[in-house]
């Protein structure tokens, strides 16, 4: 027989370990086997990342730069032409990048900030706090999400700021339940225990012991919550009550050019203007679920065939 | 029958397997080239630790390999044609007709939807081996032979209207069924308690003899290879260490490692002078909404000392450790830690009372967060309950980690980075870090192999040397008591049912409960199942 080691030391025991890897190459590792879907809606949101953050730099004109000229044709001047009102098309689609993704993202934060919290509260207690949230959550989720926004928003006015708090506190209530759902599954373990009975707080419980446990759903959760909080906002600046003018806006975009699509028979390019803003959410919509769709996968442990 | 037995003499001849995993993005050697051969009617013992690949051999036996594993080299003969070789859709005609698979969770194994005897019959069915009515028929033989309570109409019931014994024994029975020449066992009695174990075991004991089964045995339990197998053959990382038959085996192994595997139940604890009770459970009575599971349970523990409460599933022992540590308050009675009773609530305890009782559970890798490093681990009661932080913190972190026998260089690792011993190991260190006066182990020591186990204990026993801790160990285990106990305390069915010192309660007379308990516990003497059934007729 080879010569193992017959004296047992428990430093040097060895059993199914896993190697050490820091978090970046663990990274590189799955990045170099992610999908091509995965690398294109990684590259897009980084494109437009990039352009929301330095829009200032991208945009040839000012974002309510108006020029004498409306509904000019594309040129090289205004490469997408201008809007009803003589405003450069191509700057206010890059800062409404930066409007229209800044609220969303902003939004979705606050509705995962409420929803995560109240959802892990209610299952650490699971009794008559677990209850009342969940009940009043029912409750909201019972209302069509669009119709309850538009309510509330003709009753608070059209900021930006009623704008992000009432589309977060709708969301939020999915965020609630899917947080709630599988906290309650790390909230039996062991480890969750030992830190009850060590006597910490339900701060530190939530934080240290739960949260880092139930992260990839979330993440999973909040890039598809990002979607939808997204086209809700473009569906409200298009009905009239979401960003207001003259906030360069995808979705008002759409709305105050849509007319022109009716030119497309004379002049193909001037039809197109109008869908640019809407291919535009298209576009990153679609990114960022090739993205989730991804790291899914990777997180549900189906293990791809050898 | 009589055709087959004519065939090649041995059933299964594997020689010189390889079997690979695939974990970590890559390929690691999991069997290292083994041969194996089993005749018709034999029944082999497969042992060794956990990794050892028993499992992985035994399923290679009937030509099969779990996800994520492939067969690398060697060749798998079932009656001279190569499993290795087949496709899965030839292999499928043998698989539950020809060789038959018993697994360790019969819970987890069986499908909830599906009547007992219609899981029991539908490979032989299937196989069209026997027509519905007579499959039937013999479904109801196998349970009479198997012991089963109500052979003729236990088949009707659903999985989960039967307990874990008789789950076990309907898989048998299913296993049975199309009368195949290999069974192969994986663990099949691990999850069950003592005194089930023992039918279980005798159960399939007869059947296999009785129809000249060939089978493999996969178990890390010593005392219960020896009642079952003819030759053992001890596995060690994938190579062989050694086979013999049985009662060679036993009396005379040759290598070392199987030697260590053999002492490793010699270990026994010196009784320790009997102090006054640092914790005193007075007639406390518990339970789960209207479901009663304490009855008037009385328990002292002297300072400095191990009390062990022994008991089956279900007897209360560890529900009297949720009572101890006030996550579950008792209905009725008292416990008092040093003379002062204890708040009922974990809330209404201080710090200071949360701090010296400390607990350290049966699953390591559930005990510990798996997002933080051991030096979160060990860390936070440090910091929490003494204050400690930055250097001082590092440096006890250090010197705990040195106590538990580890080192500095284990400090960033997280909890899957270690291997089970060493979880548990830190598990202690966490215990330690709040420097308490008593310590709850559940069952700390079951999940773990033998040798582990042995680690563990010794451990255990020189930190109480060490610091003047007194432990409340949990287990079901009768050698792990009879190796690190001061007192006993037997429960059954939520009370207690004796206590005293380790040599009073494991010396005769018993009272019955205790009798049934200690007689069940299987020895390592290849005829102890056989005169133990011969002493209960």
């Amino acid at each position: 027989m080879t010569q193992e080691k017959n004296i047992y030391s428990a430093a040097g025991e060895v059993g199914s370990i896993l190697e050490k890897r820091t978090f970046w190459t663990r990274a590189k590792i799955e990045l170099s086997k992610s999908p091509w879907t995965a690398r294109f809606g990684l590259l897009i949101i980084f494109i437009y990342a990039v352009l929301a953050i330095f829009a200032p730099i991208f945009a040839p004109y000012g974002e309510a730069e108006v020029f004498p000229e409306p509904y000019a044709p594309w040129s090289s001047e205004h490469i997408f032409g201008t809007d009803q009102i003589g405003r450069d098309i191509f700057s206010r689609m890059i800062y409404g990048a930066r409007n229209t993704v800044g609220i969303a993202v902003a939004t979705t934060f606050l509705a995962f900030l409420i929803g995560g919290a109240l959802g892990l509260a209610a299952a650490i207690n699971r009794s008559y706090i677990d209850q009342l949230l969940s009940r009043a959550v029912d409750v909201l989720m019972a209302i069509p999400s669009l119709i309850f926004a538009l309510v509330l928003l003709s009753i608070f006015g059209s900021t930006v700021i009623n704008l992000i708090i009432i589309i977060a506190v709708l969301d939020s209530t999915r965020v609630f339940r899917l947080t709630r759902a599988v906290a309650v599954n790390v909230v039996v373990m062991d480890y969750v225990e030992a830190a009850q009975l060590r006597g910490e707080g339900i701060g530190w419980i939530m934080r240290k012991e739960i949260l880092p446990n139930i992260m990839p759903p979330l993440i999973a959760e909040f890039g598809l919550r990002f979607c939808f909080v997204f086209l809700t906002i473009a569906a409200l600046s298009f009905l009239g009550v979401g960003i207001q003018p003259p906030t360069a806006d995808w979705g008002s975009m759409v709305r105050d050019n849509a007319s022109l699509i009716m030119f497309a028979q004379y002049d193909l390019k001037a039809g197109l203007t109008p869908l640019l803003p809407a291919a535009a959410i298209a576009l990153l919509t679609v990114a960022i679920n090739f993205v989730v769709d991804w790291f899914l996968h990777k997180t549900s442990g189906i293990r791809d065939e050898q | 029958m009589n055709s087959k037995a004519q065939k090649a003499d041995n059933l299964i001849q594997i020689n010189n397997l390889e079997i690979e995993g695939f974990s970590d993005e890559q390929w690691h050697p999991i069997i290292k080239g083994v041969n194996l051969t089993l005749k018709r009617g034999q029944v082999m013992g497969l042992i060794g630790e956990s990794g050892a690949g028993k499992s992985t051999l035994g399923l290679a036996a009937m030509g099969y390999t779990q996800p994520g594993c492939r067969i690398t080299g060697g060749e798998i003969l079932f009656e001279g044609t190569d499993l290795a070789s087949l496709r899965d859709s030839e292999k499928q005609k043998f698989w539950g007709n020809r060789m038959t698979y018993v697994a360790q969770s019969a819970a987890a194994s069986f499908n909830p939807a599906h009547r007992l005897i219609d899981q029991t019959t539908a490979s032989a069915i299937r196989f069209k081996i026997k027509n519905e009515s007579d499959a039937k028929k013999d479904a109801k033989e196998l349970y009479e032979a198997l012991n089963l309570p109500n052979p003729e109409s236990i088949g009707d019931r659903y999985p989960h209207q039967v307990s874990g014994g008789q789950l076990q024994r309907v898989m048998t029975a299913m296993a049975m069924s199309p009368r195949p020449d290999l069974i192969v066992f994986d663990e099949p009695t691990t999850a069950l308690d003592v005194t089930t174990q023992v039918e279980v075991l005798t159960a399939m004991k007869n059947i296999v003899k009785e129809f000249n089964t060939a089978a493999i045995y996969i178990t890390h339990d010593l005392a219960v290879v020896a009642q079952m197998a003819d030759v053992i053959k001890v596995l060690r990382y994938g190579n062989e260490i050694e086979e013999a038959e049985t009662r060679k085996m036993l009396t005379a192994p040759k290598e070392e490692y199987t030697k260590s595997l053999w002492s490793v139940r010699s270990l026994e604890k010196k009784p320790v002078e009997a102090q006054k009770p640092i914790l005193e459970i007075k007639n406390i009575d518990a339970a789960y909404g209207k479901f009663k599971v304490l009855h008037n349970v009385n328990i002292s523990v002297p300072r400095g000392s191990t009390v062990a409460v022994v008991g089956e599933s279900g007897s209360g022992k560890s529900t009297t450790a949720r009572v101890i540590t006030g996550l579950l308050p008792q209905l009725s009675g008292s416990i008092e830690f040093d003379g002062a009773v204890l708040p009922k609530r974990l809330e209404d305890r201080t710090k200071e009372q949360k701090r010296i009782i400390q607990m350290i559970y049966q699953m390591a890798d559930t005990a510990m967060n798996p997002r933080q490093t051991v030096r979160e681990i060990i860390g936070r009661p440090l910091e929490f309950y003494l204050d400690l932080k930055g250097k001082e913190k590092e440096d006890r972190i250090l010197e705990l980690l040195e106590m538990i026998e580890l080192d500095g260089q284990f400090i960033d690792r997280l909890p899957s980075e270690l291997s089970g011993g060493q979880k548990q190991r830190i598990c202690i260190a966490r215990a330690l870090a709040a420097d308490p006066e008593f310590i709850i182990c559940d069952e700390v020591t079951s999940a773990l192999d033998q040798i582990v186990q042995e680690g563990i204990l010794k451990l255990l026993m020189r930190l109480q040397k060490e610091l003047n801790l007194t432990y409340l160990f949990i287990t079901h285990d009768i050698s792990t008591v009879r190796a690190i106990s001061d007192h006993v305390v037997v429960m059954n069915l939520g009370e207690v049912v004796e206590q005293g010192i380790k040599s009073d309660v494991f010396s005769p007379p018993h009272p019955d409960y205790t009798e049934l308990l200690l007689s069940s516990v299987p020895e390592m003497d290849p005829d102890w199942l056989n005169n133990l059934n011969k002493k209960r007729d």
